[in-house]
């Protein structure tokens, strides 16, 4: 697995630059992975991002947006504006989880 | 003396050009449950990945928008032989009952949504919802009996017309 620079540490990615740890994630890297895509993060933000990580931690894998906004309370549509075109992804790539594998 | 690390980070190419521009238009033609379900799956596959999205109902795909219809799209064993079971068994009265339950049932523990609420979140992600005018003109109904969120009832013309240069799923 490739390692990368972020946030002036190295991190272990995948060959997309998805984290392949999400222990080495804290929020000073949440906050360089979104800058690296071009986002930044607002209160908002935080709140769609901290949920995924906790659910991450209990379920064992990334949340579909229908769960994020089922259980996490944020609106699908207010997802695709915080995290445009691609939210299921991006989010994921900010939080420094897996891709999300559900289809819904 | 100090070295500079210049390697680029790898960092996941989300606006790539490829897809810019792409558009996914998916005709709905039928109303079992068990068919409803592709297209809307693959209407939210496609919305999540940045791709405009239209959907046009069509024929029994009406089943799908019509208020009276759409919370009760059923799944029947008869003629279906992927269900791997002899088709006299699904003439059997209460089988079309409980082959839809059973559907439901697989769908809810997999988190996907019923009809309606798929419709719901593929509208929040930014699909769009066209009848179409041959199929309300033949069941004679009206926009008001269609799901609050379809655009319009337009024709089979306009929706190609709306459609130009999109990929095309027919369902």
């Amino acid at each position: 697995m490739p390692v990368t620079t972020l946030a002036g540490r190295p991190i272990q990615v995948n060959e997309e630059g998805f984290l392949t740890d999400p222990d080495e994630w804290d929020e000073d890297l949440g906050t360089a992975l979104a800058t690296a895509i071009g986002i930044t993060l607002t209160e908002e933000h935080w709140k769609a991002i901290r949920f995924l990580r906790d659910d991450f931690a209990e379920q064992g894998e990334t949340a579909t947006l229908r769960r994020v906004s089922t259980r996490g309370g944020i609106p699908v549509k207010q997802l695709f504006v915080l995290f445009p075109q691609k939210p299921a992804k991006k989010l994921a790539y900010v939080s420094g989880l897996p891709k999300p594998h559900g289809c819904v | 003396m100090t070295t500079t690390d210049t390697a680029p980070a790898i960092v996941p190419s989300f606006d790539s050009e490829e897809h810019a521009g792409r558009t996914l238009a998916i005709i709905c033609s039928k109303g079992s449950l068990d068919m409803a379900y592709p297209g809307l799956i693959m209407a939210n596959a496609a919305l999540g990945e940045g791709i405009e999205t239209h959907l046009f109902f069509t024929f029994w795909g009406f089943d799908m928008i019509n208020k009276k219809t759409m919370g009760d799209l059923k799944f029947t064993m008869l003629g279906n032989t992927a269900t791997h079971m002899p088709q006299g068994l699904g003439g059997l009265p209460g089988m079309t009952a409980m082959a839809t339950s059973k559907l439901k049932k697989s769908s809810a523990d997999l988190d996907v949504p019923e009809v309606p609420d798929c419709l719901e979140q593929i509208v929040a992600s930014g699909g769009h919802l066209w009848a179409c005018r041959m199929s309300a003109d033949m069941n004679h109904l009206t926009e008001d009996d269609l799901y609050d969120e379809v655009e319009a009832i337009i024709s089979a013309s306009d929706f190609i017309e709306k459609t130009a240069g999109a990929q095309l799923l027919f369902i």
